[in-house]
């Protein structure tokens, strides 16, 4: 299985505030990890350094050139940074995922609008292609985002917190797109929900600060601990329910 | 005789300039519309009012001084707003007041009287030289050509930034080109509206075109029309009644605005 990049014993840090340390990390063809960790322990910003959009002071990262570059890679944001007050419609963001292929000149062929309406099929949402983003609910806009991330047929795939904004009745389709897109890009999948990433993913990722990966999908508790990897765990149930840390009373 | 040759000039005139500055200011003003760059564009505008008032006085073509100002206090803003190490609005606001005191210190030392001031600040078709029409004429050209080359890449890096940067390493290149061709726009369109009034001019258009559509493309293409209908009659009907080209432009395409919108609202309450 090829090597699609790796990372040699980077950090980062935002402006003096150092948030990833010395990391080593690489991403198979095929590959999909599940990205967890703390808030702020550097989840987001590990993708962000895979983008390019934020340079490492210290270590390397290298794309096999063969297969992708920093610019053609798919990408979902946490957060939605487009303005969806902004006039364009549903075919035109998804379109713009086209660009990790065209670069500047951006003419869309037929071919593109075709494949933009096939994409907007499959995530369920015919019918309002020509709609503007502020008349769609959260969970129609998340998929439209996923749709821009998907449409290039990209080799490596980032999904930052993708369970946010999907709603129930999209979930199970979600997750199946996304073992289906498995199928041709590699995925990695940033998410402080266990319970719903463990039954995808193929390995883990826990970042905190530092990257420990753990290249089965089962984990337990005691590794979590071992890695020093506190997160909230959510697990699923007949009935909504959190676990909580066990503690003593004395 | 000569009046009616001087009559067919001013028609030609006002015409020609009518349609280029309502091909510019419709393609510009849909961006700074849609990327909610205005009140940048207001700085701009008056940030070139310091070029007009050097240009005066040190005896140059004062359009040149205000292209200048305009551009790099435009790019000025732009970089900054990338460095994202000051606050946007208050640099603007700065730059604003700043550009109009030097113009109005400069003009106030120019030896003699400046006759043509009121018209930088209101706008006058009757100072338009033909100079002044065929760079406006070269910058539709300019501008058609730039808008239909990179129309998707400009719409793209103009919604979502930052999810641009992720596929493209010239997002800041664009940006600035198309900030520093808005900010020659808003310029060359001064002679025709002044500096106080040329902003709606760009603004009002777009906004009359986004009652009715959404797709970018298309507000172009009203922005353009509607600029038009407003900047000619607004011309005929100062050329009569003897009153303020740019005003009476300005004037003519608010009520412009107001039928749209109120004919968009009866049709939507009928169909209801």
């Amino acid at each position: 299985m090829a090597n699609l990049l790796e990372i040699q014993s980077l950090s980062a840090a935002y402006d003096s505030n150092i948030v990833l340390r010395d990391i080593n990390f690489r991403v198979n063809e095929n590959d999909f990890i599940g990205v967890i960790g703390p808030n702020g322990g550097g989840k987001t910003t590990l993708l962000k350094v895979i983008l390019g959009l934020i340079k490492p002071f210290k270590g390397s990262i290298s794309f096999n050139n063969e297969f992708i570059s920093a610019n053609t890679i798919g990408y979902l944001p946490q957060i939605s940074t487009g303005d969806i007050n902004y006039p364009v419609t549903v075919t035109d963001v998804v379109l713009s995922g086209m660009m990790i292929k065209k670069k500047i000149i951006s003419r869309m062929s037929s071919t593109d609008k075709k494949q933009a309406r096939e994409v907007i099929g499959e995530l369920g949402l015919t019918g309002l292609e020509k709609s503007p983003l502020n008349e769609l609910s959260g969970g129609q806009l998340q998929r439209v985002f996923l749709g821009r991330a998907i449409i290039g047929d990209p080799k490596l795939l980032l999904l930052d917190e993708p369970g946010n904004f999907v709603d129930s009745t999209f979930e199970n389709d979600f997750y199946e797109k996304l073992k289906e897109l498995n199928g041709r890009m590699a995925i990695l999948m940033v998410s402080h929900d266990i319970g719903i990433i463990s039954s995808h993913v193929k390995s883990y990722a826990c970042v905190n600060r530092s990257l420990h990966y753990h290249p089965s999908s089962e984990i337990t508790n005691e590794q979590l601990l071992a890695y020093g990897c506190p997160i909230q765990l959510i697990t699923h149930g007949d009935v909504p329910h959190t676990v909580l840390k066990q503690h003593n009373h004395s | 005789m000569e009046g009616s040759i001087f009559q067919y000039d001013f028609i030609i005139k006002g015409l020609l300039g009518a349609i280029f500055a309502s091909i510019t200011a419709g393609l510009a003003g849909t961006y700074i519309v849609s990327r909610r760059m205005v009140f940048l564009s207001g700085g701009i505008t008056h940030a070139s009012f310091g070029g007009i008032g050097i240009g005066y006085f040190a005896g140059f073509n004062p359009v040149v001084g205000a292209a200048v100002f305009g551009i790099l206090s435009a790019l000025g803003v732009e970089y900054l707003s990338v460095r994202q190490k000051i606050r946007e609005d208050s640099a603007i606001g700065i730059l604003w007041a700043f550009g109009m005191a030097v113009g109005i210190i400069f003009i106030y030392l120019t030896p003699g009287y400046s006759p043509n001031l009121m018209s930088y600040l209101f706008g006058s078709i009757l100072t338009v030289t033909n100079a002044d029409i065929i760079a406006l004429g070269i910058m539709s050209v300019v501008l058609i050509i730039y808008f239909s080359a990179f129309y998707r890449t400009i719409l793209y890096i103009s919604f979502d930034e930052s999810f641009a940067r992720t596929y493209s390493p010239y997002v800041n290149i664009f940006k600035y080109v198309t900030t520093a061709l808005v900010a020659l726009t808003i310029v060359l369109n001064i002679r025709m509206a002044g500096i106080v009034l040329v902003l709606s001019l760009l603004t009002i258009p777009p906004n009359i075109a986004m009652i009715f559509t959404k797709v970018y493309s298309r507000i172009i293409v009203w922005s353009v029309i509607s600029g038009f209908i407003g900047t000619a009659a607004g011309y005929a009907i100062s050329f009569f009644a003897g009153i303020p080209t740019g005003a009476t432009i300005i004037f003519t395409l608010v009520i412009l605005w107001v039928i749209v919108k109120g004919i968009y609202v009866l049709v939507k309450t009928i169909k209801k």
